[in-house]
């Protein structure tokens, strides 16, 4: 019997708050645009509600998705943030990787120290980092002032409101949760592997590629995901930094709920990215998989 | 290998000044005479005044203390219990649906996260406010906190429990009196990542808050919006110390009593 509430409590509360709004989701995007109900209803009661439900169970059909395909606006979106997703992530990678393989080769009394300050970040808030770029970027920001003054450009550069100032933002919020896998695997690294290497006639950097970083592969892929699926829905950093050239599926979906109103429009958009992220989890999922049997 | 070579130097010199340097000047121009965020002219205080002096801030710092510590307690609970199922549950029907739903909100978007839950409580009817928000919270915080839990239960003894349970402890006791104590660590880390994750969000209190309650990141994202404010640059430093206060605290308090234990196992060895 308590066996049973143990379950049933987290189950439930799972059910109703995860999977039933899922499955609302999904029937609404399936509903029509005309069907939809006034974005703000105050006043509407219980038996209005399930009148509205009701409402979407009885004309189902795939219109919105049909819509989707038709305006650039939403597969330009989906490419676009795809596209910002993958390049953000390569980046990240290649910024976090120096750092997670110096702290690994840092003297093992710093290590905690500097784990510490690549998580302390982590649990600053993320509005607050983002914004902290706001202030670096913008005309006459810091970042303007500092090239001016050392004479590397002339004019200001726009770089607020551009896809440069979102891959920026991108790196430097989600950088600890690439460092901090490749670190991992970094800090139990056999290093007489690569000294064997390197007695055996490989050349420092032949070594590397060779030793260090096919052993960090498993850090490397949890990183990368770590940073690609999070980033692929962003909307704090695409609206924010970005301009409006830039677009990203996150914020397209909050611009069709709160600026247009249009709720099934929205829900059919969320089915699709959802559809598309399923492909990395699966993967991501996968990959950890092997890894905790590989270290069994 | 004791020292650095110049080439990890660099790169950490760099990797950090890169993290850190947003932050610290963010910081400073939080003490800035002038309203302009990037031009300094002097130091004052005066953008904390106005920042305590603002209702609004302070209502929505309210709202969001209230709703963090509400969703992070709960989902404390909540958490705590699902990771108790997934490790100790044995089989049971509709068990891999259960940690499926575990897993998803951990790398759902929040917007879809938000969107959905939105519209479930437009669905049943339910007044949008400050609850609304906790029960958004809670549902995607319960997740981190069973993941931080179970991976502790997982390399748990369990024949400590056994011997409660041996000697006479009903399964309730054998939980309070020995499951509890040794998970503990594991569960008030659990809260701490709930509770920060919920007075960091933004995106889901947006979907979920309504017109009534506003959260501070609620608040800060319509401001910033606009444009850069020294009134935003002070509240983020106060976020910022007590983020690094409590940061700091916990890993002494960790390292602290590793150090315990460790002399404890020593002490132990050199007795048998």
């Amino acid at each position: 019997m308590r066996r049973l509430i143990l379950i049933a409590v987290p189950y439930l509360w799972l059910l109703a708050l995860f999977l039933v709004p899922f499955v609302i989701v999904l029937k609404i995007s399936l509903s029509d645009t005309a069907l939809a109900i006034p974005p703000y209803t105050p006043t509407l009661d219980l038996s209005a509600g399930w009148q509205g439900i009701r409402d979407f169970f009885a004309e189902l059909d795939f219109e919105n998705f049909v819509w989707l395909t038709q305006d650039d606006l939403y597969w330009k979106a989906y490419l676009s943030s795809l596209w910002i997703a993958l390049a953000s992530t390569a980046m990240t990678l290649l910024v976090a990787y120096p750092i997670a393989y110096g702290m690994a080769r840092a003297p093992e009394e710093w290590r905690p120290t500097l784990m510490m300050l690549v998580i302390l970040p982590f649990w600053t808030s993320f509005l607050i980092r983002v914004y902290s770029w706001m202030g670096i970027l913008s005309q006459e920001g810091f970042l303007n002032q500092f090239l001016l003054w050392t004479g590397v450009i002339s004019d200001p550069l726009q770089i607020l409101n551009t896809n440069t100032a979102v891959y920026i933002g991108i790196v430097y919020t989600y950088l600890p949760f690439m460092i901090l896998p490749i670190y991992a695997t970094l800090d139990r690294l056999d290093i007489s592997l690569i000294e064997a290497a390197e007695d055996l006639g490989c050349s420092r950097a032949s070594a590397f590629w060779l030793v260090t970083v096919p052993l960090s592969k498993n850090g490397i892929i949890a990183g990368c995901f770590l940073v690609f699926i999070p980033a692929l829905g962003e909307f704090v950093i695409p609206s924010l930094l970005g301009g409006s050239s830039t677009l990203m599926i996150g914020k397209v979906l909050w611009e069709e709920f709160f600026s247009n109103r249009d709720w099934p429009v929205a829900s059919a958009v969320a089915v699709v990215l959802l559809l598309i992220l399923v492909v990395p989890i699966v993967l991501f999922q996968k990959n950890q998989e092997r890894q905790q049997e590989a270290e069994k | 290998m004791n020292r650095l070579s110049w080439f990890n130097t660099v790169s950490l010199t760099l990797g950090f000044a890169f993290l850190y340097i947003p932050m610290v000047i963010l910081i400073i121009f939080s003490f800035n005479e002038s309203k302009l965020v990037t031009v300094w002219a002097g130091f004052s205080t005066k953008w904390y005044g106005e920042l305590f002096r603002d209702q609004a801030f302070l209502n929505a710092a309210w709202v969001t203390l209230k709703v963090a510590v509400f969703s992070s307690t709960l989902a404390t609970v909540l958490g705590t219990m699902a990771a108790y199922v997934m490790v100790r549950g044995g089989r049971f029907a509709g068990r891999t649906l259960f940690s499926g739903m575990i897993y998803a909100p951990l790398v759902m978007p929040e917007v879809i996260t938000g969107l959905s839950l939105l519209l479930l409580f437009i669905g049943i009817g339910l007044d949008r406010g400050v609850f609304t928000i906790v029960l958004a919270h809670t549902t995607f915080s319960m997740c981190y906190v069973s993941v931080v839990v179970s991976s502790r239960l997982v390399t748990f003894d369990r024949s400590l429990e056994e011997a409660a349970l041996d000697l006479g402890c009903s399964p309730a006791e054998a939980f309070r009196l020995v499951t509890l104590p040794i998970i503990a660590p594991a569960v008030i880390s659990g809260w701490l990542l709930a509770f920060t994750l919920s007075l960091d969000d933004l995106v889901i209190a947006s979907f979920t808050a309504g017109p009534s309650a506003t959260t501070l990141p609620m608040k800060i994202f319509s401001s910033v919006r606009l444009g850069v404010s020294p009134k935003i640059n002070a509240l983020s430093t106060i976020m910022i110390a007590i983020v690094t206060v409590g940061v700091i605290t916990a890993s002494l308090i960790t390292k602290s009593s590793v150090a315990r234990q460790r002399r404890a196992e020593q002490e132990a060895a050199r007795a048998s």
